[in-house]
C-alpha cells in the first residue's frame, strides 16, 4: 500500500459524504429520515461531516410510532442539539386518529406498517423532494437490488423492474413534480463495517445498545422488552434478563439479544462471533413472508 | 484492510449464482436464519440439496423464473478483505443493468460453462468489460465436474478465450477452473486437479493488487457544492466542497480552474472538517482558492501543471440504456460527475457489433443495448479526460429531459 490509499471505512466514507453533497446540491427540499437507530446516527455523523464547518441543510425528520424507547427519544433530543439540527416529528397515533386507520392487535401490535401513511403526508406537507434514508443493502434481499438513488412515484411506490441505470458515481436525482427519490447514503455499508466505523470515529449511541438489565418475554425464541405496547398473556412469564439491542426500531416489533457486552469492543466482537444475521435475530416483524420487505418497498416503505 | 468491487457476469445457467451462493458460504459470510430460510425455499427439489443460487435473487420474479433481473450487491469479508460484489443478470435483454453493476467495478469474473466454451454472451460481457476498462479481468471456467475435471477441456477454453482477450486488448486476464456446485478450487484448494497448481479462487479476490487503480498522478477536482455557513464566526467562509476525483492537491499548489481559465493558488484544504496539508483521490475534501473567484457546481479545480481537455464537442461511446431510441439531433442533459450540461447528439458514426467488435452502418434509430460511435455538442464545455486515459473523468450519462430517465452511458473519447 502506498501512502496515498484509503481503507475500506475511509472508502465507505467518501462514497456517504460524496453522497450527501448531490443530494444537498441536487434538491430543494430534502430531507433526513431519522429513526433513532445507530444506522441514522451514522448518517447524522456523515453529514456533519460533509457540510462542516456549515450545518447540515436539511432537518432531521422522525416518524414517531409511538412504541419509541424511551432511551432513544432521549438520544434523538440531546443529538439535535449536540449537532444544531433542525427536527421535525410527525407521529404514526395522529395519522391514525386523522385518516380512521385500524390500529393493529394482536400481542405485539406493530405500527410499523402505519409509518408510511404517516411518511407519504410529512413528504406531502413539507413537499420533500428527497428523504434520506439509512437502508443497507446487507439487511434484506430486496434491499440489495435497490438503487442508491430510488426513484418513487407519486403514491411512493418503489417499481424494481423500472430502475434508473445508475452508473459509475453519476447520480441523476431529477424528477417530476410529485415524484421523490429515496437516497441511501450507507447502501454499501454492512452492519459490521457501522460498529466498525462507530469504533473508530468515536460515535456516541443510546445506552440500549450496551448490556442492561431488562423485563421481557421469551416469543419464539426472541426476547422481546416488556412496556405499554405489549399485550402479555397469561401465561407469558416476565423474566429479568441482561440484554442489549443490536437494531433499535419499536418496542413491539425489535428483539433483545442477551449479552454482557458493556464496551463497543465487546459488542463487536459478539457481532463478529454471531451466525444469526441482524434481522433475523432482532426484527419481528419481517419474517412474514418471504418477499415481506419487497412488499413494503413497493407501497412506499424506507 | 481495502476494499474490492468486482462483478460476475455469466450466462443463463452457468452457475453465477452459485458461485456467489459458493464464495459467501464457504467463507462463512452466510448466517444460520438466511440458511434456514434457504432450505425452506429448497424443501421441494428433488434431490434435497440446497440451492445456493436462491441466496442471490432478491426479487419475487427472480426466485419464480429462475432468473437474474437486476444488479444485486453482496457483502462478505475475509480477514484479508472487504469485498462487494456485485451480482449482475447476464441475458442481452438486461445488458443495462450489468453496465451498472460494472461501471463501479475494479474486477470482473467471467464465467464460462466448461462444457460449451467460449459463447456468445462470454464474448458480449468481455466486450463490455473492455469498454468500461475494468482493469483485472478472471476467467472462471466452471461445471468442471461435468467435463470429469479435463486438462484438455480447460486448455482448449483457455486458447480460445485469450484470442479474445488478445481483439479486445484485455491485459491482465487470470484463469481458474472451477465447480461452484462442489465448491471445488474456490475458497480451498481441490484435490480434483492435479494438473493445476495455481490458487484457488478467493486467495487470488484477496491478493490482487489494487493500488494502482487509483489515479495519483492526474490531479482532477470538480465542486460539487460551495460552502457558506454566512454565520458570525464564519462570516467569510467560502470552501469549494467536492470529491478528488483523481491526483493529489497540496496546499500552494497553484491550480486552474475551468473552464473559467483562471490560475490561483491553494490557500486552505479540509477534510471531515479538519485542515490538512494535502488530499487525494477518492477523499471528499474542501478547497479554499487565494483569490475570490465566481465558481459554481460542476465547475473543475485542477493543478495548473497538468491540465485536462476542455471542449464543447466530443467523441464519444454511447451505450443505449433507454426503451425509446435514440435520435440524432435530440437534444438531451449531460452529466458528467456533478456537472449538467444541454447536450445535443449531432452524428452517429457507426454501431459497434457487441458480438463480433464489427463497425455496422446505423439504420434507424440506436435501440436499447445498442453501443454507437458518435458525436455530441454542449452548451458550455466540458472539462475531461479520455475515458481511456482517466474513466474517472472521462464518463458521464445521457439524461432525457421530458422522462428523466437515465438513457445512456457516455465514454468520452
Amino acid at each position: 500500500m502506498n501512502e496515498y490509499s484509503l481503507n475500506y471505512l475511509e472508502q465507505l466514507e467518501a462514497e456517504s459524504i460524496h453522497i450527501f453533497r448531490e443530494v444537498a446540491a441536487q434538491f430543494e427540499r430534502p430531507a433526513l429520515l431519522f429513526s433513532g437507530g445507530k444506522d441514522s446516527i451514522t448518517m447524522v455523523h456523515l453529514a456533519k461531516k460533509a457540510f462542516a464547518p456549515g450545518k447540515i441543510p436539511f432537518p432531521l425528520v422522525h416518524i414517531d410510532t409511538g412504541h419509541n424507547f424511551p432511551e432513544a427519544l432521549d438520544f434523538r433530543d440531546w443529538l439535535v442539539k449536540e449537532v444544531g439540527a433542525l427536527l421535525t416529528v410527525r407521529k404514526v397515533e395522529d395519522t391514525i386518529r386523522e385518516r380512521n386507520l385500524t390500529e393493529p392487535k394482536g400481542k405485539f401490535p406493530s405500527r410499523n406498517w402505519l409509518q408510511t401513511y404517516t411518511l407519504l403526508d410529512t413528504i406531502e406537507e413539507f413537499k420533500f423532494d428527497c428523504c434520506i434514508g439509512g437502508a443497507r443493502r446487507d439487511e434484506e434481499k430486496a434491499r440489495a437490488k435497490e438503487r442508491i438513488f430510488s426513484v418513487r412515484d407519486e403514491f411512493g411506490q418503489w417499481d424494481p423492474k423500472l430502475q434508473r441505470p445508475e452508473l459509475w458515481n453519476i447520480f441523476n436525482g431529477r424528477i417530476h413534480k410529485g415524484e421523490n427519490v429515496r437516497v441511501f447514503p450507507i447502501s454499501n455499508w454492512t452492519e459490521l463495517d457501522i460498529w466498525n466505523y462507530i469504533r473508530r470515529e468515536n460515535i456516541d449511541l443510546p445506552s440500549i445498545y450496551f448490556a442492561h438489565d431488562r423485563e421481557v418475554i421469551a416469543h419464539e425464541g426472541q426476547l422481546v422488552a416488556m412496556s405499554d405496547y405489549v399485550q402479555p398473556s397469561v401465561d407469558d412469564t416476565i423474566l429479568t434478563k441482561k440484554v442489549r439491542y443490536r437494531t433499535v426500531g419499536d418496542m413491539t416489533c425489535t428483539a433483545a439479544v442477551e449479552s454482557t457486552a458493556s464496551t463497543l469492543d465487546e459488542v463487536i466482537n459478539e457481532i463478529i462471533s454471531t451466525r444469526i444475521s441482524e434481522r433475523g435475530e432482532t426484527r419481528i416483524d419481517d419474517k412474514v413472508t418471504e418477499a415481506a420487505m419487497e412488499d413494503r418497498k413497493k407501497n412506499g416503505y424506507f | 484492510m481495502d476494499l474490492l468491487r468486482f462483478i460476475t457476469a455469466g450466462s443463463v445457467d452457468d452457475g453465477k449464482s452459485t458461485l456467489i451462493g459458493r464464495l459467501l458460504y464457504d467463507s462463512k459470510n452466510i448466517l444460520i436464519d438466511q440458511l434456514e430460510a434457504l432450505e425452506k425455499s429448497t424443501k421441494n427439489r428433488d434431490d434435497g440439496s440446497v440451492d445456493l443460487a436462491l441466496l442471490t435473487d432478491g426479487l419475487r420474479a427472480e426466485r419464480e423464473q429462475g432468473i437474474t433481473i437486476d444488479v444485486a450487491y453482496r457483502y462478505f469479508t475475509t480477514p484479508k478483505r472487504k469485498f462487494i460484489i456485485a451480482d449482475a443478470p447476464g441475458h442481452v435483454q438486461y445488458t443495462r443493468n450489468m453496465i451498472t453493476g460494472a461501471s463501479n467495478a475494479s474486477l470482473i469474473i467471467i464465467l464460462i460453462d466448461a462444457r460449451l466454451g467460449v459463447v456468445e454472451q462470454t464474448r458480449r460481457h468481455s466486450i463490455i468489460a473492455s469498454l468500461l476498462k475494468i482493469p483485472h479481468i478472471v476467467v472462471a471456467v466452471n461445471k468442471m465436474d461435468l467435463v470429469n475435471y479435463s486438462q484438455d477441456v480447460y486448455n482448449n477454453i483457455l486458447i480460445e478465450y485469450s484470442k479474445v482477450a488478445k481483439q479486445l486488448g484485455l491485459k491482465e486476464v487470470t484463469y481458474f477452473p472451477i465447480s461452484a456446485l462442489n465448491g471445488d478450487n474456490i475458497v480451498d484448494r481441490s484435490t480434483q486437479f492435479n494438473w493445476y497448481d495455481g490458487k484457488p479462487l478467493l486467495e487470488y479476490l484477496e491478493e490482487v493488487q489494487l493500488d494502482n487503480d487509483v489515479n495519483l498522478t492526474e490531479s482532477r477536482f470538480q465542486v460539487q457544492l460551495v460552502i457558506r455557513p454566512q454565520t458570525e464566526e464564519l462570516h467569510d467562509y467560502r470552501g469549494y466542497a467536492g470529491k478528488v476525483i483523481s491526483g493529489v492537491y497540496k496546499k500552494g499548489d497553484k491550480v486552474t480552474v475551468l473552464p473559467q481559465q483562471i490560475e490561483t493558488t491553494i490557500s486552505k484544504l479540509e477534510t471531515g472538517g479538519k485542515e490538512v496539508k494535502e488530499i487525494f483521490a477518492p477523499q471528499p475534501a474542501v478547497i479554499h482558492l487565494a483569490e475570490d473567484i465566481d465558481i459554481s457546481r460542476g465547475d473543475s479545480i485542477v493543478r495548473t501543471d497538468n491540465l485536462p481537455q476542455v471542449k464543447n464537442e466530443v467523441e464519444v461511446l454511447l451505450c443505449w440504456m433507454d426503451e425509446k431510441p435514440l435520435q440524432t439531433g435530440n437534444k438531451y442533459l449531460l452529466q458528467h460527475n456533478s456537472r449538467l450540461v444541454k447536450a445535443i447528439v449531432k452524428n452517429v458514426a457507426y454501431k459497434l457489433d457487441v458480438n463480433s467488435l464489427q463497425q455496422q452502418p446505423v439504420e434507424g434509430g440506436v435501440k436499447l443495448n445498442e453501443v454507437v460511435k458518435a458525436t455530441i455538442k454542449t452548451a458550455s464545455p466540458l472539462v475531461y479526460d479520455s475515458f481511456e486515459k482517466l474513466h474517472v473523468n472521462g464518463s458521464a450519462i445521457l439524461i432525457d429531459e421530458t422522462s428523466n430517465s437515465t438513457v445512456a452511458a457516455v465514454m468520452i473519447q
